[in-house]
């Protein structure tokens, strides 16, 4: 997936308009599929920009749009029309009704919130008809401000702004007082303020039952990780895949893969399950 | 004619020219907050049900209150509205079609929802509720506007990040009903895009669990270290509350149709002192805007109520340093409320009161009703309901007789200074 800020949230970096047809091309010549990201929520003042972006998309034959908002809907129906639509509302994508809902406005795929737990991913994939994509890997976005929030924090102290460099990993965190072990990475961009998860998801150990469930895709953040990690998580889970594809019967988990994504886990970050087996209260 | 509209000045380019009175929408966390509400002059009020709302710490209605409040409100020729904002998860949407079934026969006039699953279903099981789109579908822009129009709703709660001039541009270009929280606490994130007290607590922020982490205190960490030095203060999410009394022309010229007041959690005396001052500004501005002032009894009303500090959200700027909460700590509100008059005799001049917190012989309060009726009135001596001198209103809903120097009504509030 690849995208840029002034379509899409948090993507590790910006790929320009221009450049889509060659990434679509790169990608396809590899067997692999291009999604774009096209996530944000819009502002009027910013709502011109899309039709030609959709159809730029179009015309690089972008394999779909992933979206948030309903303006994105909208305008991809008339200039994007046959280029797959993924639904993806963050925190919001809570069950199968409204996945659906989103399914019969053109959606084909749901991507599902990262506070679902297992239980409730299982029974989503099999009442709604259209593909699921879960998070397997990586930070997950825990709140995000239409407000820049650090700059005016920095206007509070009365220090120049500059320590606040815009974009994803300039190496700001925050600690709530009673949880000092928790580093929050947060950052600021054009979109606005983005404060990440303590700790990364890892559902390698839970691919069988995701598998088992019909996820129809597994997503790996990338975001605020070195390359190295990234091609070593990506690296693990693709082997995992293909072994459970060529012999579901024999497969085993591979501690070993595991270990190696470890040994580059940053020590301030635990690997995890998410929410995958907890229950929250309300 | 109407001359009112014929003499709006078209301060924002494009406005439609306005016929109606834009309605006073307010929050009730209880039935005896709805009838304050709708007596200090609310046009409709949102409450909570049992279920699908986020305020689960609400003393949330039952569906024999609902009943009742809607009597209520109808005598006043006010709706009711209630809020099922939470987004589902599976577990949650069993049975909602016969709550919102019930919703319908006890009279609700609308639901306030964000998720599509909630939507449809209503629309499909109780085509008599009105259904409004929640501020947690974060709209803030008038495609997307457009798209809830042609889903079929009449109305959408526009995201706290919508502007002054994107709100006159959405009203221009799509013929729906927008409503706009101007007054009130407010999500520092995008709402809906928060699950910090997911993470923090394991309570679902989305399904009501939500436990204020963005006004927790944080050391911003820069390359290891805090950018903190001793005696700053920390970093916080926290947001002012939203202030919109000095702009209500604006917002009436902008087009917004219903004007929402925040706080299900909020005091009798905070909801009727706000609703009190917004109810006059918006008829005092439809009845003469060009004669318009803005009085500082409006804005002292508010500030007797208030216990954040105000601003005015994304109206006309991003929120910068100015508008969030740095500061130690709250203070509490200037003044509390000390009783309700239940009876008034004219020919003594003598008030029944129910107590709602201590006050004593001798003390100064003030006596408020509705359209901004107020005076300052000092205590003299007060006795019991037979008769019996005291020298303190110490019990929780005693009534007393108290001597008043002008008229009061039910329903006027006695406040007193803390």
């Amino acid at each position: 997936m690849i995208g840029e800020a002034r379509f899409g949230m948090r993507q590790p970096a910006d790929i320009a308009q221009e450049e889509l047809e060659k990434a679509a091309e790169a990608a396809h010549r590899l067997g692999a599929k291009l999604y774009v990201n096209m996530n944000k929520l819009f502002r009027n003042h910013e709502l011109e920009a899309l039709p030609a972006y959709l159809r730029a998309v179009k015309a690089a034959q972008v394999d779909a749009v992933v979206f948030g908002d309903p303006a994105v809907l909208l305008n991809a129906r008339e200039h994007a029309p046959d280029v797959p639509l993924f639904w993806n509302a963050e925190m919001t994508g809570t069950n199968s009704s409204s996945a659906s809902y989103w399914g019969r406005r053109g959606a084909s795929r749901a991507v599902i919130a990262r506070e679902l737990n297992e239980e409730e991913i299982v029974d989503l994939k099999a009442k709604a008809a259209m593909e699921v994509q879960v998070q397997v890997h990586g930070m997950t976005n825990i709140y995000h401000s239409h407000r820049n929030l650090l700059e005016s924090y920095m206007q509070h102290l009365g220090r120049e702004a500059t320590l606040i460099r815009k974009g994803p990993d300039r190496g700001l965190y925050l600690v709530e007082a009673e949880r000092p072990d928790e580093k929050f990475p947060v950052y600021e961009d054009e979109n606005g303020t983005h404060v990440m998860s303590p700790d990364d998801i890892c559902l390698l150990e839970a691919l069988p039952e995701l598998i088992r469930a019909g996820v129809d895709s597994f997503y790996i953040e990338p975001l605020l990780k070195s390359d190295e990690y990234n091609e070593t998580v990506l690296r693990s889970y693709r082997e995992a895949l293909d072994r459970w594809h060529r012999d579901p019967e024999g497969y085993a988990f591979d501690e070993e893969a595991l270990e190696n994504i470890r040994r580059l886990q940053s020590p301030d970050r635990e690997l995890g399950f998410g929410f995958l087996y907890k229950e929250q209260v309300y | 004619m109407n001359h009112v509209a014929a003499r709006v000045k078209p301060r924002y380019a494009g406005k439609r020219t306005r016929l109606d009175k834009p309605e006073l929408l307010a929050p009730a966390g209880s039935l005896e907050k709805l009838k304050f509400a709708v007596h200090y002059g609310a046009d409709a009020v949102y409450i909570g049900g049992q279920k699908y709302g986020l305020r689960s710490n609400a003393d949330n209605f039952s569906f024999e209150e609902m009943r009742e409040g809607v009597a209520f409100a109808a005598q006043y020729g006010a709706k009711v509205f209630v809020a099922t904002n939470i987004y589902a998860h599976q577990e949650d949407l069993d049975g909602v079609a016969d709550y919102l079934r019930q919703l319908e026969s006890v009279g609700i006039a609308a639901i306030i929802a964000a998720d599509p699953a909630i939507v449809e279903t209503a629309q499909k099981v109780a085509p008599k509720l009105e259904v409004h789109l929640s501020t947690q579908q974060s709209t803030m822009n008038w495609q997307a506007v457009q798209f809830w129009k042609e889903e079929g709703l009449p109305r959408v709660v526009l995201a706290r990040e919508t502007t002054m001039d994107e709100i006159a541009e959405m009203k221009t270009r799509v013929d729906i009903e927008l409503e706009v929280f101007v007054h009130g606490a407010m999500c520092s994130s995008v709402s809906g895009r928060c699950v910090l007290s997911n993470h923090f607590t394991d309570r679902d922020s989305n399904r009501g669990g939500c436990c204020q982490s963005c006004r927790w205190k944080y050391d911003l960490h820069a390359d290891e270290q805090s950018v903190m030095e001793p005696g700053e203060n920390l970093f916080t999410m926290g947001s002012k509350d939203l202030c919109m009394i000095r702009h209500v022309p604006d917002l009436i010229d902008a087009g917004v149709d219903s004007f929402k007041i925040e706080g299900r959690m909020k005091s009798i005396h905070y909801v009727a002192s706000v609703v009190n001052a917004y109810r006059q500004a918006i008829d005092a501005y439809m009845a003469d805007p060009e004669r318009y002032e803005l009085r500082q009894e409006w804005v002292d009303e508010i500030g007797k109520a208030a216990n954040r500090p105000l601003n005015t959200g994304f109206f006309y700027s991003t929120p910068g340093a100015e508008e969030h909460i740095y500061e130690p700590e709250e203070k509490p509100a200037p003044y509390d409320f000390a009783a309700v008059v239940t009876d008034y005799d004219e020919a003594s001049g003598i008030a029944t009161v129910q107590q709602r917190s201590p006050f004593r012989p001798g003390m100064e309060v003030e006596f408020f009703g509705p359209g901004g009726r107020q005076f300052v009135q000092r205590l003299g001596e007060f006795t019991d309901e037979e008769g019996n001198p005291l020298t303190v209103a110490r019990h929780p809903l005693q009534k007393i007789r108290v001597k008043t120097d002008r008229p009061v009504a039910p329903l006027d509030i006695m406040r007193k200074r803390l």
